[in-house]
């Protein structure tokens, strides 16, 4: 699947109380992923994935998005220390890492507590 | 300033601030009107900020933290200022990254600092719209301020973003709503495009909303340029960046036939394979659509003096980002000298962070390298981060336009002057980095009359 990280208002409006503190935490280990590849791939809302690929891997919750918001086999996280475990550091000479097109794969990890 | 008396009897000490500027991003909307507790050091409302900005005024207390640490260990301002000079001038590969999110008075001091350590300096641009700054040497930039937009613009296009949630007041105040002179019916006289891979909240401001698929800007860029020229299109070009060959000459003609079109983008072309063919590619199209009306292109910039730092650096060093002083003369080589790859290479080893957090936003491998015994950090930032939590020297620093006053440039290049609303204990940037700046130039001088070199 493709992994586009990106700014959402939580994330924006989180990390102006810190960085550090739990909100910001969780506002960035939220992944949307589309409701029909959620219920294809036999997951609920909160429960756990893990997303992984050549550079490294992330465990994080996730939420359902309507089909028409999120196309089928794209999912969206608003960028943060997780998303930056799968970000390749090759920049292809221009200094920017593909920071909003990762290629990852998607594994159920557990149940919502 | 008034003392109000409050319904539990405790009289407040409280001021207004009017026409206060916001920098949490590009906006840098000016019109904020800010009520402060002078006693408690905190503001209370925001008056007329979006979301972000209130987060953004609400949030930046002062915290109860050293002003200064070396290894964790708490310091005076002037020791820490002494081992980050210290740092800085015993390097072999000193590197500077950050500065986007300080005045511009600020930056200026950060250059001649790099010049001496023979440097290398760079901003968060290089993350950020530095593909689209390459785009602009190649290509050019048909540019505008958004006082023009609010004005004079018809069609507003918007493409690979999402102010809705990142530049909340990007559409109220500069490009959908507001009457403009030749707009007085505000929404009414513009369309609204936007493209995009997802179906963002922006989407619900659009006339048109146009959704590619991912990783096919372009494809789609360069398919509406040859439509703009009249050349033959793809017949599977729905195939390919699924958008109709119905819909792009739809659009070709919308954009043609405008009165002052604006073109609009974001992160989703600069952050995506093509990088600056991408932007260029966008660039190019504005350009093209001149032959028939006029257009621009801008950038939408996030952080608040993201653009500032590229105007600073430029100035002085005569690029934007991404500049080496090694050989004594500034030399730009984005890949080479822009800090992602500086530290993805294992380069640096020692990096200056200003007002910034790549250890919790870089990828993997330069995160690591930061981390390692290899980089030694100094830190200089408001807030406690990851990058400040593992620096060698970590100096807490006040918030511009919350505390300093200074300069900072919006998104279209145009100055604007903060108005502070209250005073902190802690130093703010243009004090550190000008004590600093003097500091490194007199090891500077020390050393190189130790080696004979200073004549």
């Amino acid at each position: 699947m493709i992994l586009i990280p990106g700014r959402s208002s939580k994330q924006g409006t989180s990390l102006n109380k810190g960085k550090l503190k739990e909100e910001y935490k969780t506002v960035t280990s939220t992944l949307e992923i589309n409701s029909e590849d959620m219920q294809r791939l036999g997951l609920e809302n909160g429960d756990k994935v893990k997303l992984s690929n050549d550079i490294g891997q992330a465990v994080v919750s996730i939420k359902a998005q309507k089909p028409e918001n999120l196309p089928s086999g794209v999912l969206f996280i608003p960028y943060g220390p997780h998303s930056s475990q799968l970000m390749e550091g090759d920049t292809g000479s221009s200094g920017m890492p593909l920071s909003k097109h990762m290629e990852v794969v998607i594994e159920k990890w557990s149940k919502r507590k | 300033m008034s003392a109000r008396k409050m319904s539990d009897d405790v009289v407040k000490n409280e001021k207004i601030v009017e026409n206060a500027t916001c920098t949490f991003c590009g906006c840098v909307c000016d019109d904020i009107t800010l009520t402060v507790d002078v006693d408690n050091k905190v503001i209370t409302q925001a008056k007329d900020a979006c979301v972000l900005g209130k987060a953004w005024f609400l949030n930046h207390v002062i915290e109860d933290r050293p002003i200064a640490r070396i290894d964790n260990k708490e310091v005076t301002l002037d020791e820490a200022i002494e081992e980050a000079a210290k740092t800085l001038v015993e390097a072999k590969f000193p590197i500077v990254y950050g500065l986007s999110d300080t005045i511009c008075e600020a930056q200026r001091q950060v250059v001649p600092i790099v010049d001496d350590i023979s440097g290398t300096i760079d901003t968060t641009t290089s993350v950020c719209h530095g593909p689209s700054g390459m785009a602009f040497q190649g290509v050019g930039e048909p540019s505008m301020t958004l006082g023009e937009v609010k004005n004079r613009a018809d069609l507003i296009v918007y493409w690979g973003g999402n102010p809705a949630e990142s530049h909340p007041r990007h559409f109220g105040r500069y490009a959908v709503t507001p009457q403009g002179m030749f707009t007085p019916n505000g929404k009414k006289d513009r369309t609204v495009i936007l493209f995009d891979v997802r179906k963002t909240k922006s989407a619900g401001v659009a006339d048109i909303f146009v959704q590619l698929k991912p990783g096919k800007d372009f494809e789609l860029l360069w398919t509406l340029r040859a439509a703009v020229k009249g050349k033959k299109i793809p017949s599977n070009i729905e195939e390919i960046t699924g958008v109709s060959p119905e819909t792009i000459h739809d659009l070709v003609e919308k954009m043609k036939n405008c009165q002052y079109g604006v073109l609009f983008f974001g992160m989703g072309l600069t952050m995506t394979r093509g990088r600056h063919f991408n932007s260029g590619a966008l660039l190019a199209l504005a350009a093209d659509l001149n032959e028939f009306t006029h257009f621009v292109a801008k950038p939408v910039r996030g952080h608040g003096n993201v653009t500032g730092a590229d105007n600073v650096v430029s100035w002085q060093t005569g690029y934007p980002f991404g500049v080496n002083f090694s050989r004594g003369y500034p030399r730009f080589n984005p890949g080479e000298y822009t800090t992602v790859d500086t530290l993805n290479r294992g380069e640096a080893d020692a990096a200056m962070i200003i007002a910034s957090d790549p250890a919790s936003n870089f990828p993997k491998k330069a995160i690591a390298h930061l981390k390692s015994k290899k980089c030694k950090v100094i830190s200089l930032d408001t807030k406690e981060t990851h990058t400040s939590e593992m620096a060698h020297v970590a100096i807490a620093t006040s918030t511009y336009g919350i505390n300093t006053g200074g300069t900072v440039y919006r998104m279209d290049d145009v100055p604007i002057s903060l108005r502070p609303a209250f005073d902190s204990p802690f130093p703010g940037d243009l004090e550190v980095l000008t004590k600093l700046r003097k500091k490194v130039r007199e090891l500077v001088l020390k050393k190189r009359k130790k080696s004979g070199k200073d004549k």
